[in-house]
């Protein structure tokens, strides 16, 4: 089974992912100016794009299995901009952290990701997606060719590691980053189950 | 010709105006109190919900020595930016979910090594001592901080009223163990009830204050109402809340934080920037308050009561003793 979805909707859709994926921002932006990021604003700049980063992430992850199970492929060039959002709410997580949160003191900054495992794991998920946001154009996708896909098969480990990163900074209630957990599970069984059964409709005679 | 057609509802099935408005305003009530008190308890509603949002002014109270020049945390940071977890794990969860919640009446249970058993209504525990202010920083161990006007009294003032015998050699603090005034002790977070605890000579310190009252009023509910502990030289943590019973022991008690991560929250909890924890720098904090650009602040030695408070370690590891 094969539906192809024409351009011009291609790109409209595109336009109102685009669209969508900017309201966390505009809706700090919004709250900054008017006196509503609450008695932690630094807290809540770091919390919310934070989030969004891993609600992103979430949201490229779950293409595969949509493709997969409806069967159209085009749901695959929807991919990359839920991926570079994801890179770009983790990029202002950081600027945050840097900036507002420590004042570019690189000294109490180097010891926090050192000393704290939570800031570590996070750290490390943020450097690792570095390469695959730079790798995400046509061209670099041609010239790596086959290593393109082995090389983006990083972001399952870059989850893990998000996912640890909200589990370990949690003080105590985990509800919230056990959620992420499950969601993330869930599209790796997903990812499986596609598998299996295509094994079982190859292997099987019909 | 003009047929009359009798209208085929009855007068008596009309709604009076009268009565669609009181419909209205049950409707409105019914949804409120759904809101308000996720429809479980609504009969708590009617009485203590005015009670709660009315701010009290409290009349008599001296302005004390201890005071401090920085610049107060706003009032209206200071009740809703609340770590409460009876009220829900959310810092913006206490200033809603405490709003049933009723400071009186209210009695608290003097037991363990004292003389004789007691119990002291909230109103006479007004009486034991004149009120003072006391503008303390306090410290919290996730690395915020504020400056807050409380109102209080010596804790050691309602000591020496409750009698220990030498055999007491700590204080144990338990709060209210209720789940339908308290909803976030539906669940299991921490070991219901919140238990905190001090040494005899940290409970007997000059600045440690059962606070009853914030900013000339009485204590807001989300604060802790009706009386709760303030020991400013230490993590926040240590300041239970809404305590009922106190508790004389030979033995250090077991708080409810030392037993949920023991290797993350001591019992001495001292304000100590040279000390991490294993989460959070201690080094510098976030003094609440501030815009998007305030840079943090250095963490002092025991919040900066290092002078008042320091000789009581002396000798102690503090790191081990952290």
């Amino acid at each position: 089974m094969s539906v192809k979805i024409n351009n011009s909707l291609i790109i409209n859709i595109k336009v109102l992912i685009f669209t969508l994926s900017t309201i966390p921002l505009f809706r700090l932006i919004y709250l900054g100016l008017n006196d509503g990021l609450g008695a932690n604003p630094i807290e809540l700049v770091e919390r919310s794009t934070g989030t969004w980063s891993l609600v992103f992430l979430m949201l490229s992850l779950t293409i595969t299995p949509i493709r997969q199970w409806s069967g159209i492929n085009s749901f695959i060039q929807f991919r990359r901009m839920l991926g570079l959002f994801m890179f770009f709410y983790a990029g202002l997580h950081i600027v945050s952290y840097v900036w507002l949160d420590h004042w570019f003191d690189l000294m109490e900054i180097t010891k926090d990701i050192v000393k704290h495992p939570y800031v570590l794991v996070g750290f490390t998920a943020f450097i690792l997606s570095v390469p695959l946001a730079i790798t995400s154009t046509k061209a670099m996708m041609k010239r790596l060719g086959g290593r393109w896909k082995l090389l983006h098969k990083l972001v399952y480990f870059i989850a893990v590691l998000a996912i640890l990163h909200f589990l370990w900074l949690v003080k105590k209630d985990h509800t919230e980053p056990l959620v992420y957990l499950t969601v993330f599970l869930s599209l790796i069984a997903l990812r499986m189950a596609y598998k299996y059964r295509r094994h079982i409709d190859l292997t099987v005679p019909q | 010709m003009l047929i009359h057609k009798k209208s085929d509802i009855l007068s008596s099935e009309i709604t009076s105006k009268e009565n669609f408005e009181n419909r209205r305003t049950l409707i409105k009530a019914a949804g409120a109190s759904l809101i308000t008190a996720s429809g479980i308890f609504t009969g708590l509603m009617s009485g203590s919900a005015n009670a709660a949002s009315g701010r009290q002014k409290i009349n008599a109270f001296a302005k004390s020595k201890y005071g401090t020049e920085e610049k107060l945390t706003p009032y209206d940071d200071v009740t809703t930016y609340n770590n409460y977890y009876e009220f829900g794990t959310s810092k913006s969860d206490p200033a809603i979910e405490s709003r049933l919640f009723k400071p009186s009446p209210w009695t608290v249970s003097i037991e363990g090594a004292v003389k004789k058993n007691k119990q002291i209504g909230i109103e006479d525990i007004f009486k034991l001592a004149p009120l003072e202010e006391r503008i303390y920083r306090m410290r919290c161990v996730e690395g915020w901080s504020m400056v807050i006007p409380w109102i209080g009294f010596s804790l050691a003032k309602l000591i020496q009223w409750a009698e220990p015998t030498a055999n007491a050699k700590y204080v144990e603090f338990i709060s209210l163990n209720d789940d339908l005034m308290m909803p976030g002790q539906r669940i299991h977070v921490l070991d219901w009830p919140y238990v905190e605890g001090l040494r005899m000579d940290e409970a007997m310190n000059p600045l440690t204050i059962m606070a009853v009252g914030l900013y000339g009023e009485v204590l807001p509910n989300q604060n802790g109402a009706p009386m709760r502990l303030v020991v400013p030289w230490k993590y926040g943590f240590k300041g239970a809340k809404a305590i009922v019973r106190i508790r004389f022991t030979e033995t250090m008690p077991k708080t409810s934080w030392m037993k949920a991560g023991p290797n993350e929250y001591g019992f001495y909890a001292n304000v100590n920037p040279t000390v991490d924890h294993p989460r959070w720098t201690q080094s510098s904090e976030r003094r609440i308050g501030g815009g998007l650009f305030t840079p943090r602040i250095k963490t002092q030695m025991f919040n900066g009561y290092a002078e008042q408070v320091g000789q009581l370690y002396s000798g102690m590891d503090l790191i081990k003793n952290f």
